[in-house]
């Protein structure tokens, strides 16, 4: 009990040395330098002017920011037939469709195939598995034919549909959910609450390391679309598919190369910071009601 | 002793019972619709259609593919030698990356999770960026350029360890451990992540038992309480580990190009993709890919009798 008191008034939990807790982040602030130093360089080459982007030896920061090659993007962008915006417009309405469409639909199947019994159950589980290891190089193949013969080639839908239904969400939720105890669904149901509500206003509140996890990949995959041969249309094309058009060049385009990088690179960053802030909220609230 | 009982009765009294199980469980299967209509539309479907192509000779002009049985996988194994190396060049790359990423996901996961949340943040952020940056390659072709403005070779040459450039990404010598040392920097990716959010998901009310019932440390901590706990995630990494470390070819193919020089890393999926994507021989590449998929089922199975205790 006197030791219990006084881990409460320290806000520590068991057995920290703080000595301990230093070391840790030595550890991390080191490995962490060495993670990001080709991230720094990306973005310290997409403003370095380009007379000092050849030196020798070469300089890992610059004092003469520019925004050249940004313009210089831009520039071409905006040269092409279809404005610039509507390549804006195309990335986020597919982006915000597929995220929120895919953090809602496997958020609810995961619950089922976490937490209910039916039959056919094992056998939907065994097929996510299954899926997620299956990669085949044929299969864009078959996925054009089945679009063909939905008539969905070149419209928003072929680009938003196949990467709503991710397995890859799916099973993080469904492994998430699986230690959600049994007990809460069945006092829920007794209390009379249908499914419905008992997967949204009981089991994902409680889920949210994991939806803002899936949200993330979500977000990722759905921002990195390019449709490939699923549209041909300029007007259906996203943003990635025209930046990495205008950045395809030689080394001495390089400055362009980076901020065609820097420009794909920030969205998924700001929404991963977004997403965690959610989920640190959550662990300060929890902390504080114990 | 239920079935036991089951097992007795008629099939017909079997069936109608099995249909009265999903009459009650009508609000799952609603619930589940719209994820499995597009599951099933877009990714069973084409799957099950791509599967017999692996027996057919097939160019994508000429319809219908034409049935040549098990020729593939015959010519595959008995006259592809460079499959037979590719194997290899897999069977390395995936020793050298699964392992050490998923020690190192793991470590790294619970290593952050001791720092305050602001700090967890940021240094998430840090180890999982490279996984965000997807037009990061030609920062390591900066990097490991193969003249001496390249920053790997200008660096070697100041401290005077060599005294000419490396040319890193074209000298069959250098080509599989640099392009291992980049995919392990990709490789704190979605098991990684999993594994973050499996740390948060933990309940605080277990570690003030924990500190209660008198564990003393942060290793008792993560070995009685934390990992027990982590199960599933633990298996959800595994699985994404798998995958990543079997398919990696879009590192390789965007750093050393394809095919890379004496094919030193040609891994089977850069092989599948040639036969797939430039050689437009689906039939042959659908066995490459079938025998990928049944190398990563095993290992699959492997792993899962092994962590098979945190398996529901």
């Amino acid at each position: 009990m006197d030791q219990q008191k006084r881990l409460k008034a320290s806000n520590r939990p068991a057995g920290r040395k703080i000595g301990g807790t230093v070391l840790i982040f030595l550890f991390l602030l080191v490995l962490g330098g060495f993670m990001v130093l080709p991230i720094w360089l990306m973005l310290v080459n997409s403003v370095k002017p380009v007379n000092e982007m050849f030196l020798f030896p070469p300089k890992w920061y610059t004092l003469n920011p520019t925004f050249d090659h940004f313009r210089d993007t831009y520039r071409v962008l905006s040269a092409m037939w279809i404005p610039f915006s509507r390549y804006v417009f195309n990335s986020i309405l597919v982006t915000v469709a597929v995220t929120v469409a895919q953090c809602v639909f496997s958020s609810m199947a995961a619950f089922c195939l976490a937490k209910c019994r039916f039959p056919g159950r094992k056998f939907i589980n065994g097929i996510i598995v299954l899926s997620l290891l299956y990669n085949s190089n044929v299969i864009y193949l078959m996925q054009y034919m089945v679009m063909a013969k939905l008539h969905l080639i070149n419209t928003y839908a072929a680009l938003i549909l196949p990467t709503v239904a991710s397995t890859m969400g799916l099973y993080l939720m469904r492994q998430s959910m699986a230690s959600v105890p049994d007990a809460m669904i069945e006092a829920a149901k007794v209390d009379g609450a249908s499914l419905f509500a008992i997967c949204w206003r009981i089991v994902i509140p409680n889920q949210k390391p994991a939806l803002m996890t899936m949200a993330i990949f979500a977000f990722q995959s759905a921002w990195n679309i390019t449709g490939g041969s699923l549209v041909y249309d300029e007007a259906y094309k996203t943003l990635p598919t025209v930046i990495q058009q205008a950045a395809a060049a030689g080394i001495s385009r390089q400055g362009v190369t980076m901020a065609a990088a820097v420009i794909l690179f920030l969205p998924p960053v700001l929404f991963f910071i977004l997403a965690q802030s959610q989920v640190m909220e959550t662990m300060a609230h929890s902390g504080i009601k114990d | 002793m239920e079935a036991h009982q089951i097992g007795l009765k008629s099939k017909k009294e079997r069936r109608r019972q099995l249909w009265r199980q999903v009459r009650q469980n009508r609000d799952v299967y609603l619930m589940m619709l719209p994820f499995m209509v597009l599951f099933f539309v877009f990714t069973v479907i084409p799957v099950v259609m791509s599967l017999p192509i692996g027996l057919t000779d097939f160019d994508m002009a000429k319809f219908p593919p034409k049935f040549v049985g098990l020729s593939n996988f015959y010519n595959l194994f008995l006259n592809d030698s460079i499959f037979i190396h590719s194997i290899r060049v897999t069977l390395i790359f995936a020793v050298f990356t699964g392992p050490i990423s998923y020690i190192l996901s793991f470590l790294l996961a619970w290593l952050i999770n001791e720092m305050r949340p602001v700090l967890r943040v940021i240094f998430t952020l840090i180890f999982y960026a490279p996984s965000m940056a997807s037009g990061v390659y030609a920062v390591w072709q900066l990097i490991f350029s193969g003249d001496s403005y390249g920053i790997a070779n200008s660096a070697l040459m100041n401290l005077g360890i060599t005294t000419s450039a490396i040319q890193w990404l074209t000298d069959s010598n250098y080509i599989l451990p640099v392009v291992i040392l980049v995919q392990l920097w990709v490789s704190m990716g979605a098991g990684f992540l999993a594994m973050r959010a499996g740390f948060q998901n933990i309940d605080r009310s277990m570690y003030e038992a924990g500190a209660i019932e008198g564990i003393r440390n942060r290793f008792q901590e993560l070995i009685y309480i934390t990992i027990p706990c982590m199960g599933p995630s633990l298996m959800f990494a595994a699985v994404m580990q798998i995958v990543s470390a079997f398919t990696a070819d879009i590192v390789a193919r965007n750093l050393v190009g394809f095919p890379s020089t004496d094919y030193a890393a040609h891994t089977i999926m850069t092989h599948a993709f040639d036969y797939g994507w430039v050689r437009f021989e689906m039939g042959y590449a659908s066995a490459i890919c079938m025998v990928l998929f049944v190398v990563m089922y095993l290992c699959n199975r492997l792993i899962s009798k092994v962590l098979g205790k945190y398996m529901d």
